[in-house]
C-alpha cells in the first residue's frame, strides 16, 4: 500500500494547494512543500526495509498488485527495486527544490502552478514503480499534460510554440511504443494463451528476431525522444529554455530519466537478443550525444539553452551505459542520472535565479558580475565543475564507471566519449568566464543569492559531494535491481542460445565474474 | 406481432407515444417549459423500459426490427443523448425569437430514426429510420428562423442528404436485384462472396450513401457547413447520435462478413479510412472556427472508428462500441460547453474568442480542457480507452499500416486541440465571443454528468468494458 501513498500523496498535495491557492499563494507554496517532504521521508523509510526476493529477479521493496481492468488483462501492479527506489527519491528530492525555488519566481496563478508541478511528479512516480505496461504507458501520458501546462502558460517569450513542440514529439514516440506494448501482448497471448500486460510475465516472451526487433524499435523512439538521444532531440532545447525554472529541473532532472529508465527496466530484459543487435548503433547515438551536444552547448549565448546542450551530452553518457550492459556500466549510469539530475537541476535553477534579477539571458549581456554576486559566483562556479567531472563530486564518479563498462565493449567509442569531458570542460568553464569574469559591460546593483537560495544550493551541493566521495550506499541500492535486470535478461536469451546450438551462456557467466573481480579492485 | 414482441418492442412505442403527446400538446397549450418537461420525461421512461424488457430479447419483431442486447444498448446511449441535448437546448431556445416548441418534437422524431436505424435488419427499416432522421434534421438544422446561416446549412445539408438517400435507395434496389431479399443476415451470408458486378456495384452505392451520413473522406463535403451554420446542440446531435447511430447499423449489416478477407471490399474501407484521417487532421489544422475545427475532428475520428471496424476478431465490435460511447460523451460536452457560452447575438465559435476564458470561467474552461484532451486521447479521459481500443483492434488483426497511420494523425490532431487550449489559458484578448456569467442549472447539470462518465471511463472503465464485450459477444 505504502507504493500507493507515492502517486496519491503528490495528487492530492496538488488539488489542495490549487483549492487553497485560490485564497492564499503561500498556503499553495506550503502544501506543496509538505507533502513532497512527507514524500521524501517515506522514500527514506522504505530504503532502511531489508528487500526481499520473490516478485521478480532481484530485490524489491514493495509491492502491490491489485486488478484495475481484468477483461483486458490490465492490473494495477506496482512494484519497488533499489533502481526504482533511487529514482523515487530523486523526484521527491528535486520536486522539494523546485517548489522552493518558485517562491518568488511564480506569481501568476500560484495555485495552479503547483498542482501541474505535483501532478507530474504523481506521474513521474508511476512511471517509476510501474510493473504493468499498460500502466506504465498510463502514467507515461500521464506526465505529458501538465508538463505542457506549466511550459505554455508560466514559461518565457516563445513558450506556445516549444510547448506545443514537446507535447506532439512526446505523444507521438508514445504511442508508437504503445504500439509495440499492444504488440507483445498479443504474441504472448498467442504463445501462452494469458492475456496479460503484466511485466514479470511479459518478460521471456520469445518471438522471431524480426518482430522482436521492429517491437523493440517502438519503445527504441519512445525512449530515445524522452533521453533524449541524438538525431531524437530537437524539442528538448526549445522546450527546457521557455519553461519555468521548476519546469526545466524537473525536465532535465526527472523526465529525461524516465527515457533512460524504460531503457534499462524496459527495453533490454524484454528484448535482450534485438537489444544486443542494436546496441553498437545506439552506442554510437550516445557517442555522437556527448559530442555533438557538447560542441553546440559551446556554441549557445543563451545561458539557459547553453545549460539545455549539456544535457543532451550527459544523457549520451547514460546511453553509451545503458546499452554497454555490464554491471560496472549501468551502475555508472543510474548515479549518472541521480547526478546529472542534481547538477543540471542546480545550473538551471542558477540560470533562473539570474534571469530573476537581470531578465536576460544572454551572455553577452553578462560578465564581470562575480563581484557584485560572489556567493552565487562561486555557486556556478561549483556546478560547473561538477558538470565538467571534477574527481570528488559525483558526476566524475558516474561518468568514470560509464567509461570503464563501455570500454570493455567497445575501445573506440569509448575513446572518443572521453574526448565528450574535455568538451565539457570548455563550455562548463565557458559559463563561468563569460558570465561572471570578463569584462564588466554594466554596473551590476543586484541582489546575491537569498537565504532560501542558498538553503537549497546547499542541500543541493551537500549531495553531490556525498555522492562523489562516498557513493557505496547509492550503488548497494541499485546493484541487486541491476543484476536482477541482467538476470532477466540472459535467463530469457538462454533458452533462445540454447536453441540454436550455440550455448554463449557460459561466455555471460564468465563476464560477469570478470565484472565483479574489477569491482573488488576498484572498492 | 405477439405479446412477447410488443414488450420488446416496447421502449420504441414509448417515445413514439412521446412525440405525438407533444405535438398535440404544444397545439392545445403551447410552453416552453412544459415542453420540455414532457420529452424529457418522454426519454427517461422508453430509457427507463429499456432494462425492464430486456428479458424479452432477443427477438426479432417483424422481419424488420431485431431487438437484441446490441441494439438496445445503442438505443440507450441515443436515448441518454437526446435527454442531454435536449437539457442543453433549453437555454439555448430561449435567447432565441420565436417560437421553440416545435424543436423538441423534431429531436424526438430523429431520436426515434436514430433507434430504428440500430435496430433495423431490414432493408425497409434502414431506409425509413434514415429518413425520419434526415427529415428531422433538416428542419432541426434550419430551427432558428431569420437567421440565413442555419439556412443555408439547412439547404445544403437537405441537398446533399437527399442524393445520398437516392444512392442508397438505388444501392439497395440493386442489390435486392440480385439477391432477392433485403434481411442482411440473409445477404451477408452468401452474397458477398459469389455476388457479381450488380451487386458489388450496389454495395459500393449503400456504402456511399452510409458514407455521406457518417461524413467520411469523400463524402464530407456538407460537414463544416452544416456544423459551422447549425444550432449548437443540434451541431452535437448530429456529430453524435446521427452519424453514431449510423455506424452502428454499418456494423450489423458487415457483421456476418469478414471485411478482411473481402480485398476489394477491404481496400475500399482502408481507402476511406486514411484519406478521413489524413483529410480530417489536415484540414482541421487550417481553421479559425472551433465549431468547423470539430467537424473536422469528427472526420479524423470516423477514420479512427474504420480502423477498429476493419479490424476483425474479438475486438471488433467491442472497439467500435467502446470507441462511440467515449466519442458521445466527448463530442457532446464540447458541443455542450459552445452551447453554454453562445450568447443572443452569435455563437462562441471563434477561437479567438476563447481567449482568456481560463480566467473568467475557470470551470466551463476546465470541461473544455477535458473534453479536448479527451477528443485527442490523452489519459485521465475516456478518449484515451477509446483509442487504446481501437489500436488494440487494429493490432490485434495485424492492420499495422492503419495502425500506424492513425497514430500519427493523433500527433497531427493534438495540434489544433492545443491551439483551442493555449487560447483559453491566454492571456484575455481584444475580442470575446462568450457570455461573460451565469450558467443555468440545466447547462451545468449536463455538463456536469458529461464530465463525470468521461473521468469515470478514463480511470476505472472495467465495467464498461465488460458490459459492451457481453454486447459484442451475442452480436459477434
Amino acid at each position: 500500500m505504502i507504493l500507493l501513498l507515492f502517486i496519491i500523496i503528490p495528487l492530492l498535495g496538488g488539488l489542495f494547494a490549487w483549492l487553497f491557492g485560490r485564497r492564499s499563494d503561500p498556503a499553495a507554496r506550503w502544501i506543496s512543500l509538505v507533502s513532497l517532504l512527507i514524500e521524501q521521508a517515506l522514500v527514506v523509510l522504505l530504503w532502511f526495509r531489508n528487500p526481499a526476493a520473490g516478485i521478480g529477479p532481484g530485490a524489491w521493496f514493495a509491492d502491490l498488485h491489485s486488478s484495475w481492468i481484468p477483461q483486458l488483462g490490465i492490473s494495477f501492479h506496482l512494484a519497488m527495486d533499489g533502481l526504482s527506489l533511487l529514482m523515487v527519491s530523486l523526484t521527491a528530492f528535486l520536486g522539494i527544490m523546485s517548489v522552493a525555488i518558485s517562491w518568488t519566481e511564480i506569481r501568476e496563478r500560484v495555485g495552479f502552478f503547483h498542482l501541474n508541478l505535483l501532478f507530474i511528479l504523481a506521474g513521474i512516480n508511476g512511471v517509476f514503480l510501474s510493473m504493468d505496461l499498460f500502466l506504465f504507458y498510463f502514467f507515461w501520458e500521464l506526465m505529458l499534460v501538465p508538463m505542457y501546462f506549466l511550459i505554455s502558460i508560466w514559461g518565457h517569450e516563445n513558450r506556445t510554440y516549444a510547448a506545443i513542440k514537446f507535447f506532439i514529439f512526446t505523444q507521438l514516440s508514445g504511442l508508437l511504443m504503445l504500439l509495440s506494448i499492444l504488440g507483445i501482448y498479443f504474441v504472448h497471448a498467442r504463445n501462452t494463451g494469458v492475456y496479460t500486460f503484466d511485466y514479470f510475465r511479459l518478460i521471456g516472451t520469445s518471438m522471431t528476431p524480426a518482430v522482436s526487433f521492429w517491437l523493440m524499435m517502438g519503445f527504441f523512439i519512445a525512449f530515445a525522444v524522452k533521453l533524449p538521444a541524438v538525431p531524437f532531440h530537437t524539442w528538448l532545447p526549445d522546450a527546457h529554455t521557455e519553461a519555468p525554472t521548476a519546469g526545466s529541473v524537473v525536465l532535465a532532472g526527472l523526465l529525461l530519466k524516465t527515457g533512460a529508465y524504460g531503457l534499462i527496466r524496459f527495453l533490454v530484459p524484454l528484448f535482450p537478443a534485438a537489444a544486443r543487435s542494436l546496441a553498437p548503433a545506439a552506442m554510437i547515438l550516445g557517442v555522437i550525444g556527448i559530442l555533438y551536444g557538447a560542441v553546440l552547448a559551446f556554441g549557445q549565448r543563451d545561458l539557459k539553452r547553453l545549460v539545455a546542450y549539456t544535457s543532451v551530452s550527459h544523457m549520451g553518457f547514460v546511453l553509451l551505459g545503458i546499452f554497454a550492459w555490464n554491471d560496472l556500466a549501468l551502475q555508472g549510469t543510474v548515479l549518472q542520472m541521480i547526478c546529472h539530475g542534481i547538477s543540471t537541476g542546480a545550473l538551471f535553477m542558477l540560470v533562473g535565479a539570474l534571469q530573476e534579477r537581470i531578465h536576460t539571458r544572454d551572455m553577452d549581456v553578462m560578465g564581470g558580475m562575480w563581484e557584485s554576486i560572489p556567493r552565487m559566483g562561486a555557486v556556478v562556479l561549483f556546478f560547473a565543475l561538477a558538470s565538467l567531472g571534477l574527481p570528488g563530486l559525483g558526476n566524475f564518479v558516474a561518468e568514470f564507471l560509464v567509461l570503464l563498462g563501455s570500454y570493455k565493449v567497445s575501445v573506440i567509442m569509448t575513446s572518443f566519449a572521453v574526448t565528450g569531458l574535455v568538451f565539457a570542460t570548455v563550455y562548463s568553464l565557458w559559463i563561468v568566464q563569460r558570465a561572471f569574469h570578463g569584462e564588466k559591460r554594466r554596473e551590476w546593483t543586484i541582489s546575491d543569492l537569498s537565504l532560501r537560495e542558498m538553503a537549497v544550493m546547499f542541500f543541493m551541493i551537500v549531495s553531490l559531494v556525498w555522492l562523489g566521495l562516498y557513493p557505496r550506499p547509492v550503488i548497494d541500492t541499485a546493484r541487486p535491481a541491476i543484476t536482477g535486470l541482467m538476470q532477466s535478461a540472459t535467463s530469457m536469451e538462454a533458452p533462445a542460445a540454447m536453441a540454436n546450438g550455440s550455448g554463449n551462456n557460459g561466455g555471460t557467466a564468465s563476464q560477469a565474474v570478470m565484472n565483479s573481480g574489477i569491482r573488488e579492485l576498484m572498492e | 406481432m405477439n405479446l412477447a414482441e410488443l414488450y420488446a418492442f416496447s421502449p420504441f412505442i414509448v417515445l413514439s407515444a412521446t412525440s405525438i403527446v407533444v405535438m398535440l400538446g404544444i397545439a392545445f397549450y403551447r410552453n416552453h417549459v412544459v415542453t420540455n418537461l414532457v420529452t424529457l420525461l418522454g426519454l427517461a421512461v422508453s430509457f427507463l423500459v429499456l432494462p425492464m424488457v430486456a428479458s424479452w430479447i432477443p427477438r426479432q419483431v417483424t422481419p424488420l426490427i431485431i431487438e437484441d442486447r446490441y441494439a438496445f444498448f445503442y438505443s440507450g446511449l441515443i436515448l441518454a443523448s437526446t435527454f442531454l441535448t435536449a437539457m442543453l437546448s433549453y437555454d439555448y431556445l430561449e435567447k432565441l425569437p420565436g417560437d421553440p416548441e416545435e424543436y423538441y418534437l423534431l429531436l424526438i422524431l430523429a431520436a426515434f430514426g436514430s433507434v430504428i436505424l440500430v435496430a433495423s435488419s431490414h432493408f425497409a427499416s434502414f431506409f425509413l429510420g434514415l429518413e425520419i432522421l434526415s427529415v428531422s434534421l433538416y428542419a432541426l438544422i434550419a430551427y432558428p428562423r431569420g437567421m440565413t446561416r442555419n439556412i443555408e446549412a439547412g439547404i445544403k445539408y437537405l441537398v446533399l442528404a437527399g442524393l445520398s438517400s437516392a444512392l442508397l435507395l438505388f444501392g439497395m434496389a440493386l442489390v435486392y436485384a440480385t439477391t432477392g431479399t433485403m434481411e442482411f443476415a440473409r445477404l451477408a451470408s452468401q452474397a458477398f462472396d459469389t455476388g457479381g458486378p450488380i451487386f458489388l456495384g450496389g454495395t459500393a452505392l449503400i456504402i456511399a450513401g452510409v458514407g455521406f451520413k457518417l461524413a467520411v473522406v469523400p463524402f464530407h463535403m456538407w460537414t463544416p457547413d452544416v456544423y459551422e451554420g447549425a444550432p449548437a446542440p443540434v451541431t452535437g446531435f448530429i456529430a453524435t447520435v446521427s452519424k453514431g447511430a449510423m455506424f452502428a447499423l454499418l456494423l450489423r449489416y458487415f457483421i456476418g462478413v469478414d471485411v478482411i478477407s473481402h480485398r476489394s471490399l477491404f481496400l475500399v474501407f482502408a481507402v476511406i479510412s486514411v484519406a478521413s484521417m489524413f483529410v480530417g487532421n489536415l484540414l482541421a489544422l487550417l481553421q479559425k472556427n472551433v465549431k468547423r475545427i470539430l467537424a473536422y475532428s469528427s472526420i479524423s475520428h470516423l477514420g479512427y472508428l474504420l480502423v477498429a471496424f476493419l479490424a476483425g476478431g474479438a475486438f471488433r465490435v467491442a472497439a467500435v462500441t467502446y470507441y462511440l460511447v467515449a466519442y458521445f460523451i466527448t463530442t457532446l460536452g464540447a458541443f455542450g460547453v459552445i452551447t453554454v457560452l453562445s450568447g443572443k447575438e452569435r455563437e462562441a465559435e471563434d477561437i479567438e474568442g476563447y481567449q482568456g476564458l481560463a480566467k473568467e470561467r475557470p470551470w466551463l474552461a476546465a470541461v473544455f480542457t477535458a473534453m479536448l484532451f479527451s477528443l485527442a486521447g490523452i489519459p485521465l479521459t475516456a478518449g484515451f480507452f477509446a483509442k487504446y481500443y481501437v489500436l488494440l483492434a487494429g493490432v490485434g488483426s495485424a492492420l499495422w499500416f492503419l495502425v500506424i497511420i492513425m497514430v500519427i494523425n493523433s500527433a497531427i490532431g493534438l495540434y489544433y486541440y492545443l491551439r483551442i487550449i493555449v487560447a483559453m489559458y491566454g492571456h484575455a484578448g481584444e475580442k470575446r465571443h462568450f457570455i461573460e456569467e451565469g450558467m443555468s442549472i440545466t447547462g451545468g447539470f449536463v455538463l456536469f454528468v458529461l464530465t463525470s462518465l468521461l473521468v469515470w471511463f478514463g480511470v476505472y472503465p472495467g465495467p464498461l468494458v465488460e458490459f459492451i464485450q457481453k454486447t459484442a459477444a451475442l452480436l459477434g
